[in-house]
């Protein structure tokens, strides 16, 4: 029997998950949206991932936002930050990178590393400016579908200039270039450009972006983007295939490394919920979560200090 | 009417306060509520937004005495925005209705005893010289003592051998400090406890992982403010060094911070409140190999923000990581946890690869 390991990275907005063996090659993989349940989509995700013949499951790793609530869910031998993650998945396909940028749904980064280890990092303030949350939410307004917002960027000649230091500035500006009159893919590459200037205003400031750089996250999937990093930064950023995957296939790689127990992934008959409530030992009023499996209490999290109820 | 003082609450230190306070004024001591997220909605609420957040803090604590039937509050003034919350929060408590005397011991970072002294004479007319002074010593001598004794655990509580041990000596330090009645007892209680402390196990490894703490000084001696950073690192098994304490603020950053200033090549003058200490504090953690620096401060502070840029690069040139911190009134704790595990990852990830 060989072994293989799972990576399940919970963003905000999507859910990534990879199946890998020892030597970190991909066996299954998939990209979901959240849609703002993390337990559905992981039951979701769990049920389209097959492991292959001949395999056994030695490890199960969980990051992104959700990691604590996940890992649990699926007993995961391993939950880590998204910095480690993203910086272990591309060290294993580059082993001589420098510079990753990441922009995700609600948080960017920007990880600096120096041969093989991560010597600086960065994530944007709790403010999601910038970032894919952004985007999705302008391509709605102008109607133009999130999965088109790259190739439509490109057409253009002449990008509209659009505000990039706060959100709520591009957005004002935004609406006021279209009520101008201007084409769709000027303003579709205007919101790509400002995106670029935002991320490197913002979380990028003050640090030196050494090549090689990596760009990954589900914005890169956008060519618009990639372009305009391109033109900035004046170089040629790496696009994996697999970019939108990294912190899964990151956090596949050190459950690898942890300690190893049989796992299993039958989890869909298995219910799982959480309940929230308020503990009232004192005004804190700490939102304490429980979480339950099969109606029976597994963990809790959300207390601040001894007075709070011992769940455990 | 009676008589109730109260103060804002900062860490452990209401204990020497209360002490003080209730030995030499007539009054009743009100002890604040421990800061809770309602302190906080109260404060947040009748500050103006954009205000750093210990106004906020102390603002909605004295509410909260206020409520409970305070009727004279005591402020100290720091040496940057922190002087002028006085004036400030004496209009909007007056204008929210409630009827109060308020006082400030501490204007501009000064600590002047003369002052203090009259302004505790008017509060109790019938306050002898000689005995005020003795119970001001005996305060003096608790705050030292009690910061020597977190400045220990905070080195070595990652390490203790049996663990929930430090934390128990150091609760029933404190229940014990609460009932000290004058100089005799306290030097009692010093020394058991200062024995006590020097026999708990530990087992520190050679090579283990130290990070100074500097910053702002409410936000990092306050541990609700900060999120608790201090358990978070212990709990990662890191020994923690951190400089601003009570004590060093009111009787020796006089004297030494004309040291610190004289000691740093890239400052010619200080830079209001704690900003140039902080700037001579990462001189010394890069001098003596520390493992990284965390730097604090809450949210529109003015001279941390004039430090920031030059900590920033002394810390760049010497190849330290360094992480920045802002806290508001509304940091969620998740997005705070990310960032502090991976601040430790990336520094244990560096060390293993040496």
């Amino acid at each position: 029997m060989n072994k293989c390991y799972l990576g399940v990275d919970i963003g905000s907005i999507s859910t990534k998950g990879v199946i890998i063996d020892e030597k970190f090659n991909i066996l299954s993989s998939n990209y979901i949206w959240t849609l703002g349940n993390p337990i559905d989509a992981v039951k979701k995700l769990i049920s389209t991932l097959s492991i292959p013949e001949n395999y056994k499951l030695c490890g199960i790793g969980t990051t992104g936002s959700a990691r604590k609530l996940i890992g649990l869910m699926l007993g995961a031998n391993v939950v880590k930050n998204e910095i480690m993650a993203h910086a272990v998945g591309t060290l294993s396909f580059y082993k001589n990178a420098r510079t990753i940028l990441e922009i995700g749904g609600q948080d960017s980064k920007i990880i600096i590393l120096n041969n093989g280890v991560i010597t600086d990092y960065a994530m944007n303030t709790l403010c999601a400016a910038g970032t894919g949350s952004f985007l999705s939410s302008q391509s709605k307004r102008i109607g133009v579908d999130i999965n088109d917002f790259g190739e439509m960027a490109l057409k253009s000649k002449n990008p509209v200039k659009i505000a990039a230091r706060c959100t709520v500035f591009a957005e004002s500006d935004l609406i006021h270039k279209a009520q101008l009159g201007y084409k769709k893919e000027d303003i579709v590459a205007g919101l790509c450009k400002s995106v670029v200037l935002n991320y490197l205003n913002n979380v990028g400031k003050g640090k030196k972006i050494f090549e090689p750089i990596v760009f990954q996250g589900g914005v890169s999937k956008n060519k618009g983007v990639v372009k305009y990093f391109n033109e900035v930064l004046n170089t040629n950023v790496i696009v994996d295939d697999n970019s939108h995957l990294m912190g899964a296939i990151g956090i596949a790689i050190l459950s690898s490394q942890g300690e190893s127990k049989e796992l299993s992934l039958n989890i869909n008959d298995i219910k799982f919920e959480t309940k929230g409530f308020e503990c009232k030992g004192c005004s804190n009023n700490c939102e304490i979560v429980k979480i339950f499996k099969d109606d029976k209490l597994i963990d809790s999290f959300g207390n601040k200090c001894e007075k709070g109820v011992k769940l455990k | 009417m009676d008589k109730v003082i109260a103060f804002p609450m900062m860490g452990n230190y209401y204990i020497p306060a209360n002490y003080l306070f209730s030995k030499i004024s007539d009054c009743k001591i009100m002890l604040a509520p421990k800061i809770t997220s309602k302190t906080i909605e109260l404060g947040a609420k009748n500050s103006p937004d954009f205000l750093c957040t210990p106004f906020k803090y102390t603002l909605g604590t004295y509410i909260e005495c206020l409520e409970n039937g305070a009727n004279i509050l005591i402020q100290m003034g720091g040496g940057c925005r922190y002087g002028y919350y006085y004036e400030l929060q004496e209009k909007i408590l007056s204008d929210l209705g409630y009827e109060f005397k308020y006082y400030n011991l501490v204007s501009k970072g000064h600590t002047d005893i003369k002052k203090i002294y009259n302004i505790m004479k008017e509060i109790n007319p019938n306050l002898k010289k000689i005995r005020s002074l003795y119970h001001l010593l005996v305060t003096i001598k608790m705050v030292k003592f009690m910061d020597y004794i977190d400045n220990y655990i905070r080195e070595n509580k990652a390490y203790e051998v049996n663990k929930g041990e430090f934390d128990e000596t150091l609760n029933s330090m404190l229940d014990e400090l609460k009932n000290v009645n004058g100089y005799m007892n306290l030097r009692k209680i010093i020394k058991k406890y200062k024995k006590k402390i020097k026999n708990i196990k530990i087992n520190k490894p050679d090579n283990n992982i130290k990070i100074g703490i500097i910053g702002e000084l409410y936000t990092l001696m306050e541990p609700f403010a900060n999120n608790n950073i201090e358990e978070t690192l212990i709990n990662y098994g890191v020994e923690i060094k951190r400089f601003t304490n009570v004590t060093y603020l009111l009787f020796e950053k006089c004297k030494k911070s004309k040291k610190y200033l004289k000691k740093l090549n890239n400052i010619k003058y200080k830079m209001g409140a704690d900003a140039m200490d902080n700037i001579y504090y990462t001189k010394y953690l890069i001098d003596n190999n520390y493992d990284g620096i965390i730097h604090i401060k809450s949210s529109f502070c003015t001279p941390e923000i004039g430090s920031m840029g030059i900590i920033n690069k002394m810390c760049e040139e010497n190849n330290m990581p360094v992480l920045f911190m802002s806290m508001d009134a509304n940091t969620s704790s998740v997005g705070f946890e990310t960032r502090i595990e991976a601040f430790y990852d990336m520094i244990e990830m560096r060390k293993k690869n040496e």
